[in-house]
């Protein structure tokens, strides 16, 4: 009994310690902060915001308001873009921009964001904001372009497949060497892409770089932070023979921090990275960069390629995905391997994620939505391969556009999802890789 | 030479009076490798069989397969006359023909008495709705401790069994397995390598308990490198090289073979196979 | 600034119906991964079938508000078959990969405007708790004492969704004590082992599945009882907070997640509150008010790092209980 109260008594203090240190993070700056503001004295409760399109105010845009147990409202701004819609009290709301309102030629930055979630606790009044994409910098993407008599519709959405897939195909072979040498599932594999895509950004048109050098330090700096992750974080966990799924579970956590480290240093809208001339692509109206990119990309997967297959380093690389312990005991400095492949890994997904910043716009969160794709043609492709990898990315990229010809928009990574498990369904053989030795 | 077990003399392959199970053509390759390629095999029912041969031979690919772990690339088998060839590994497991592992798979994290009532077939109480009504599984659960503490007690580790299986040594981990495939009360017990690891203190005590079981109508089927074990408690010897039965028979006939000797030992055939078990023994840990 | 108001608010969170929804989900987690090594990550399409099968049979079908739970439990087996038929034989890491993906499907079908009368499309559904709040036991008044002062209906809903916690735990606690529960951690320690032993794998880490599926249904309902059904809300994200829950309070255990869940909203809102005062009153300077919400994730980011590593067994676990050994 008195040993059953002193493991409750521990586990208390244990619970108890680890929520003062969390607290203790934040207690030291309120601790000074002897006097607040006096309450807001109202009970009133509002959620309102403005609309605006670059710096042109709308009104007469409608937003709704739903609430707890059937509340509802709409909102209209005023001659001055700015609404505000009265609420019962305290609670989760949900406002939805009703984008049919909105002017032909605006549309929200992020098409995605037509609806927050608002909560009321400790303010009273609260702004939501909708960002508006600045109609005086449109973004072009293939096949976007409304379709002509002579644009062939089929024809486009397989250029703009291919070209994604190629794109997608060398963040999926970072993504699959870390996996064949380390066995890690690394989740924050997206945020790699987000990074290449925000320095982009950054040096090309914040700091007015040329694009060409902004791709090169991009390349640079991405994977550079290949081998800083991997010295900070995964090698001292392999050292501590730390597990697999609790690596996975770390990279989930990584991700989170990463991905809103990102939003708090560049907001949450999309920034437009495109730019250039429109090249005619078999009839088809294309982005210069594009194209550009995706010959790049295919010279450089083919160049992946040759060092796998053809140099000492590239095959001693796919030794250690093969298998580990034996590498290492035909002596093959395995560490040595893995740090190169994290560099590698991130030069790969550096250079994809300008290129998807080109083709995809950039954003905080554009690595970690794409990051199923690429898992889904690791998977696909199977084995850990690179190879596997390319195959499996043209694959899902293609799907992806084509899927649109048939089904909505809005569901066209659901499709290729779809495809991935259907996949894994048929032929569980062409993902399981070697089959383990049982007994 | 005649015995009793086969029919007619001893060969590789050949017929047994009253066998168990029965395999045809069995293969299994990895690649290039044919792992294992036995073209005909019988167990004989109630006696004590040795499956020996070097590492690498296919003795444990082959129990992979004739348990539904691995698939055979050619190959049917059958247990007491049922065609098992397909058969998903816990159905061969009902029918009576239990295997352990050579890389032992205690279940670290379960006590050792939670091990071995895993073992047990029958309980109500696994069946998902049954066990949320503990009435109708109370008894079958106190029948089955009772049978669990008894082996436990004859495989020395009732002193150990409120202890998380991690906690046991490799040898005590071996103990554990083999006492949870009897707790299922197979009709064949296949071992892999059960030895290996344990403390030669234990060996006897071990061996006896093998023999219990042949006594009880058990068959029993294992793989071992110890010869002196080999010729003490088996009444059959089946050796393995390169994935094919190369010689069977009693044991005193089988160990003078040439075929056995060139497999275990290729050119140094001077050497005594009793040898080996000085070294097996050395690495209980 | 109140402080006394930002506590306040964080200690209401020890109550509150989110934290109950979130233990519950975390309770069926924890029959997934701690007692079977089932590694799901698709967690919230299993709130979303709770919330989504409860609010569109309500709105669409007229049902009432038993029916709504019947039919959001029957959908959430036959989503655990459709998700475990062809991942359950599968090698775990690739468990974790299609559940993940299928619930990101689910998610993007339920938010498609092609389904907007049926699911609200991007916009989401209200309305469908009328009858909830209908069969309020409690008559119009002011319940509890500060910081947990609430009203009729925000006691009604707090009593029905800690009543739930409190079945699902008994229930699981029954299950993991009985031969099954030995079977499924069995399975989590070496599915090998079991199977030489008879026991079919398999069919136990479908059980497995559907009884934590279920729970997380549950969940989904006692989630949006008190709010509107958004589908923005059911994003990969939930189910890594669901994780995070899970692993604080310990994955092999029942209470730990329900302690994990308090913790979890207690220090989220204590974060928000304290970085809005200190934002508000000037202390800090290097955030806007917009910044707080990516630093509350950065936290749990980095909470769940530091956790998985250096106290993998959670707050209550028995470190010698859960190993990640998948
Ligand atoms: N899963 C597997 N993949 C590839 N080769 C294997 C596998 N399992 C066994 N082998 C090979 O098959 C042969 C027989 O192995 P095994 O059955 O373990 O031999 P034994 O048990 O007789 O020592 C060995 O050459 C081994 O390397
Ligand atoms: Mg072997």
């Amino acid at each position: 009994m008195s040993q059953l109260l002193i493991t409750a008594t521990k586990k208390f203090a244990v619970a108890l310690g680890l929520f003062t240190f969390l607290f203790g993070l934040l207690v030291p700056a309120s601790a000074f902060a002897v006097e607040g503001e006096p309450v807001p004295d109202s009970n009133v409760f509002s959620i309102g915001g403005i609309i605006k399109d670059g710096d042109v105010v709308l009104e007469g845009i409608e937003i709704s308001v739903l609430g707890a147990d059937g509340f509802e409202a709409v909102g209209t701004t005023g001659a001055d873009g700015r609404w505000s819609v009265p609420v019962p009290g305290k609670g989760e709301y949900q406002v939805t921009l009703r984008v049919e309102t909105l002017p032909t030629g605006a549309s929200l930055r992020d098409p995605d964001r037509s609806q927050k979630t608002v909560k009321i606790d400790v303010v009273n009044t609260v702004n939501v904001l909708f960002p508006l994409n600045d109609t005086t910098t449109p973004a072009v993407k293939p096949g976007d372009k409304p379709a002509t008599a002579e644009t062939n519709v089929f024809l486009g959405r397989l250029i703009a497949g291919v070209n994604l897939g190629i794109l997608l195909a060398m963040a999926a072979i970072g993504l699959s060497l870390i996996y064949g040498t380390t066995a890690l599932n690394n989740f924050a594999h997206g945020e790699m892409v987000t990074l290449g895509a925000l320095l982009a950004f950054t040096f090309n048109k914040i700091l007015g770089i040329d694009l060409l050098l902004s791709a090169l330090l991009t390349t640079i700096l991405v994977a550079a932070s290949g081998w800083f992750q991997d010295a900070a974080i995964w090698r001292p966990l392999r050292k501590r023979r730390v597990g697999l799924t609790q690596m996975m579970i770390v990279s989930i956590g990584l991700s989170l921090v990463v991905r809103y480290i990102f939003q708090i240093i560049y907001g949450g809208d999309t920034k437009v990275l495109s730019q250039g001339e429109i090249w005619d692509v078999f009839g088809v109206p294309t982005q210069a960069v594009n194209v550009i990119s995706a010959g790049v990309g295919v010279v450089i997967l083919l160049l992946v390629a040759a060092f796998l297959t053809k140099t000492r380093l590239g095959k001693a690389t796919r030794a250690v995905a093969d298998n580990a312990s034996l590498a290492a005991a035909t002596g093959i400095d395995v560490e040595r391997i893995i740090r190169i492949v994290w560099v590698i890994a991130g030069a790969l997904t550096g250079i994809s994620g300008v290129m998807l910043g080109l083709f995809l716009q950039a954003s905080w969160d554009m690595g970690f939505s794409i990051l199923l794709l690429m898992f889904a043609a690791v998977t696909l492709g199977g084995l850990g391969t690179a190879f596997g990898a390319t195959v499996g990315a043209l694959v899902i990229g293609i799907f992806v556009e084509m899927s649109t010809l048939v089904i909505p928009t809005d569901l066209k990574f659901a499709g290729a999802l779809v495809v991935m498990i259907l996949v894994l369904l048929i032929r569980p053989q062409g993902i399981l890789g070697k089959a383990q030795r049982i007994g | 030479m005649s015995n009793q077990i086969s029919v007619g003399d001893a060969s590789p392959g050949c017929q047994k009076v009253d066998p168990i199970l029965v395999a045809d053509n069995v293969s299994r390759q990895f690649g290039g490798l044919t792992a294992v390629d036995v073209a005909h095999v019988e167990i004989p029912r109630g006696k004590i069989t040795a499956l020996i041969g070097p590492n690498g031979a296919g003795k444990t690919t082959l129990f992979n397969l004739l348990t539904g772990f691995d698939k055979p690339t050619t190959g049917t088998w059958t247990f007491e006359g049922k065609n098992l060839a397909g058969v998903a590994s816990y159905k061969v497991a009902r029918l009576g023909m239990i295997r352990t592992f050579q890389l032992t798979k205690s279940l670290s994290m379960l006590s050792v008495i939670e091990n071995m009532r895993l073992g047990a077939q029958k309980q109500a109480g696994e069946r998902f709705l049954a066990a949320l009504i503990r009435p109708l599984w109370r008894a079958a659960e106190n029948r089955i401790t009772e049978q669990a503490e008894e082996l436990l007690k004859r495989f020395k580790l009732d002193a150990k069994r409120d202890d998380f299986a991690a906690s046991l040594s490799g040898g005590q981990r071996k103990l554990l397995e083999m006492a949870r495939a009897l707790m299922a009360e197979p009709k064949l017990v296949m071992l892999d390598e059960p030895m290996a690891g344990v403390n030669p203190a234990l060996t006897q005590s071990l061996l006896d308990h093998i023999k219990d079981l042949k006594s009880n109508g058990t068959t029993v089927l294992f793989v071992e490198h110890d010869m002196h074990m080999v010729r003490h408690i088996s009444d059959w010897v089946i050796v393995m090289a390169e994935g094919r039965i190369v010689a069977e028979g009693p044991p005193a006939q089988v160990m003078k073979d040439q075929a056995v000797i060139d497999a275990y030992l290729g050119a140094h055939a001077d050497i005594d196979l009793g040898t080996v078990s000085i070294k097996i023994a050395k690495d209980d840990n | 600034m109140d402080w006394s108001l930002v506590f306040g608010n964080a200690a209401a969170e020890l109550i509150s119906p989110t934290t109950a929804a979130y233990a519950l989900a975390a309770i069926g987690l924890a029959v997934h991964f701690g007692y079977t090594g089932l590694l799901n990550f698709g967690q919230a399409a299993f709130m979303a079938i709770g919330a989504y099968g409860f609010a569109v049979s309500v709105l669409n079908f007229g049902l009432s508000f038993w029916q709504a739970i019947a039919v959001s439990m029957i959908l959430s087996v036959l989503f655990a078959l459709i998700l475990g038929i062809p991942t359950l034989r599968l090698r775990s890491d690739y468990l974790a990969i299609v559940t993940i993906a299928a619930a990101e499907i689910l998610r993007y079908v339920v938010s498609t405007t092609s389904l907007k009368d049926l699911t609200g499309g991007s916009s989401g559904l209200s309305g469908f708790a009328t009858e909830f709040y209908a069969i309020n036991p409690f008559p119009t008044g002011n319940y509890l004492f500060w910081p947990f002062d609430v009203t009729e209906k925000e006691l009604w809903v707090r009593v029905f969704g800690w009543s739930i916690v409190a079945l699902a735990t008994i229930l699981v606690l029954l299950m993991m004590r009985s031969p099954w529960g030995r079977v499924v951690k069995g399975i989590r320690e070496d599915e090998d082992a079991v199977r030489s032993l008879g026991k079919n794998v398999y069919a136990y880490k479908m059980q497995s599945l559907i009884l934590g599926g279920a729970l997380g249904t549950l969940a989904g309902i006692v989630f949006v009882l008190p709010r509107a059904v958004q589908p923005g809300n059911y994003v990969t994200g939930l189910t890594f907070f669901i994780w995070t829950i899970m692993l604080l309070g310990g994955a092999a255990t029942v209470f730990g997640p329900i302690v994990g869940s308090m913790i979890f909203w207690v220090l989220l809102s204590l974060t928000e509150g304290v970085l809005q005062g200190l934002v508000n009153m000037g202390v800090i300077t290097f955030l806007s008010t917009d910044q707080i919400g990516p630093v509350r994730f950065i936290l749990i980011g980095l909470g769940l790092m530091a956790l998985v590593v250096f106290r993998p067994q959670g707050i209550f676990g028995n470190k010698k209980e859960l190993q990640f050994n998948v």
